[in-house]
């Protein structure tokens, strides 16, 4: 006799689409207690970045708020990293590896599988993200003067919820490409950096630059949030912080839907051609 | 009273679109063509054939990973393209020599997570999960992180994957790969144990272990080249063969040589030869047991000398190469594109 424990009841609806999500969710927020590389990876090479720009700053006499510009600037590239390394191209290791099938085949949602692995990921690089704040501002010294604590709470959270938004789209778009992502990912990076405005005000930038731009959450995110922790940071700002709280929120049901229905296509088709899950064609 | 059926297949058809190095050069494959299955509720069913049979194909489409491009296939009475969702709820799967799961997370985290992908309650999961750990002897295991774990080991825990949530209908697909001979002794034992102490569950078991069908299916459908060339109890199936006389001669021989001449021989259906250390073996199927005196008399003109002979009962693989034509060896050896 086996004698396992009987399973008396099981989750179906709401409940076993919030099981999806912590049990996705879980092997990010034990491989940031597991792996420590992410110390090194994640924070201190971040931090060369932004040391680099607050030299260059303070070598041209630069106003002290850009400083803190560099340090919140260079915390949200962690960010876009995880979304371009981890988050979009998520679903395609999972099919490398043989995970997909066995989320497909599960009766857990897919959209409970992706928000899982965004909100993991959201979680562990916050910590990350957090770590260059600390450290950047003890380093530097940098002042913040909150202007509206609730409204910067709103903001970060909007920014959020349309970048992992995003990730969760892009993620069922590289499934789809496959290889071909690669290359996206890596065209993605550093032209993000520069117009997304990591490591400068936004408002240098020309006003199509900055308003396409804006189609990436972390760009008015950044913005705004300079806005509303630096003296300088309105005088600084590309739009109004209430605009851009709203464009936020457009973009996060925008890519939270979209996201639904890339989603729904992709498993369509992988169904319907059998490649997707298939590592071997 | 006729069995309930836990899966149906009716002219179920596939057909893949290749693509070829260059645009708009594309060819179509077969790895599906008319499958028509019944397999009752707690019957343990195998699938045997060789790799680019199309096994896996059909598990796939009936795990509604895949679907057919002519027939239809119902599992647990759901229709697995129109009622996917619900097909899920129904079944699980466990694959030879996946690599599922997360290397960083131990044995136990890994389960426990997809335990949360069916809805299974926490404290069940674990109690589930420490009990199967110790039927599958790997309980010291249980905090060690996956990426440590060796083949025989990981495919031990994709097995208790598979089992932990108790499905209603289990699909194997050749859960004994890479596993030593008494691993896979165990999985048998347990697999064979789990259906019996329920038999309102079934199993879908592919394989290309002939040892393993016999020993584990009630019954067996045998395929080849995408279609199904015989379904019946292992027995069934082998009794079929039963007017055939099979026998192993081992053989000594001082030069090298052919069985040309033994398979010319009247009445002899079939030889193989099997060379391993210094001696040959000869698998012999005849017409009648009268034809093995002929068979003896041609030894001496090529100098063989007889060190054993044996009658022996007919197996799946004498059904397969009854069936085929060629053994499932052979048949693998040949390139196969599409399993």
């Amino acid at each position: 006799m086996l004698n396992l424990p009987k399973i008396e009841k099981r989750s179906s609806g709401a409940q076993l689409f919030m099981q999806t999500i912590i049990g996705r969710a879980s092997p990010r927020l034990i491989g940031l207690y597991r792996e420590k590389s992410w110390l090194i990876f994640d924070v201190l090479f971040p931090m060369l970045s932004v040391i680099g720009y607050v030299l260059i700053y303070q070598a041209i006499g630069a106003p002290a708020d850009y400083i803190g510009f560099v340090v919140v600037g260079g915390a949200m590239t962690a960010f876009w990293m995880n979304i371009l390394w981890s988050m979009s191209s998520q679903l395609y290791w999972e099919k490398e590896t043989g995970n997909l099938p066995l989320y497909i085949s599960s009766p857990a949602p897919m959209m409970g599988i992706l928000l899982g692995m965004a909100l993991g990921g959201m979680v562990a690089t916050l910590i990350r993200a957090a770590a260059v704040v600390i450290l950047g501002s003890l380093l530097f010294h940098v002042t913040y003067t909150i202007q509206n604590g609730l409204m910067l709470a709103v903001v970060f959270i909007l920014s959020m919820i349309a970048l992992y938004g995003l990730g969760m789209m892009t993620a069922s778009a590289f499934l789809l490409f496959g290889r071909e992502a690669w290359h996206i990912a890596n065209l993605a990076q550093e032209p993000v950096f520069l117009v997304s405005g990591f490591y400068f005000p936004l408002k240098f930038l020309p006003f199509w630059v900055s308003a396409a731009a804006s189609l990436i959450p972390l760009t008015l995110g950044l913005d705004a949030m300079r806005q509303l922790v630096f003296t300088s940071g309105a005088t600084l700002g590309f739009l109004n912080v209430n605009l851009e709280a709203i464009i936020l929120a457009v973009l996060s049901v925008g890519f939270i839907v979209g996201a639904k229905l890339l989603l729904g296509y992709t498993e369509r088709l992988a169904i319907r051609e059998g490649r997707i899950t298939e590592n071997r064609r | 009273m006729q069995a309930e059926n836990a899966i149906v297949t009716e002219a179920l058809g596939r057909v893949y679109t290749i693509r070829g190095a260059k645009k708009n050069e594309s060819k179509k494959l077969i790895a599906l063509d008319n499958i028509n299955l019944e397999i009752h509720k707690g019957e343990l069913f195998g699938l045997l054939g060789p790799n680019g049979a199309g096994k896996t194909t059909l598990i796939k489409i009936l795990t509604t990973l895949l679907s057919p491009t002519s027939g239809k296939a119902n599992v647990a009475g759901l229709d697995v393209y129109k009622q996917s969702d619900q097909i899920r709820h129904h079944i699980n799967m466990v694959s030879g020599g996946e690599t599922s799961g997360y290397g960083l997370l131990t044995v136990r985290e890994n389960l426990w997570m997809f335990s949360q992908f069916y809805g299974i309650e926490s404290k069940v999961a674990h109690a589930r999960i420490k009990r199967l750990l110790e039927i599958v002897d790997m309980t010291d295991r249980a905090n060690t992180k996956c990426s440590d774990l060796s083949t025989g080991l990981r495919q031990k825990m994709n097995i208790i994957r598979g089992f932990m949530t108790d499905p209603e209908i289990l699909f194997l697909d050749e859960p004994t790969l890479g596993l030593d001979v008494g691993a896979s002794r165990d999985v048998r034992k347990f697999v064979r144990t789990w259906i019996e102490e329920d038999r309102s569950r079934t199993v879908l078991l592919t394989t290309h272990y002939m040892v393993e069908a016999d020993e584990l299916c009630n019954r067996v459908a045998i395929i080849n080249k995408g279609k199904v060339l015989a379904c019946d109890t292992p027995a069934a199936l082998k009794r079929a063969l039963r007017k055939e006389a099979l026998f192993t001669i081992e053989v000594t021989s001082a030069e090298p040589f052919t069985v040309d001449a033994l398979r010319n021989l009247p009445g002899v259906n079939r030889v193989d030869l099997f060379a391993e250390d210094g001696f040959s073996s000869l698998d012999f199927v005849l017409k009648d047991e009268s034809v093995l005196s002929a068979v003896i008399d041609a030894f001496n003109p090529m100098k063989l000398r007889i060190k054993n002979l044996l009658k022996r009962e007919a197996t799946l693989e004498d059904v397969f190469v009854a069936l085929v034509g060629t053994r499932m060896e052979e048949v693998e050896h040949a390139e196969s594109p599409e399993d």
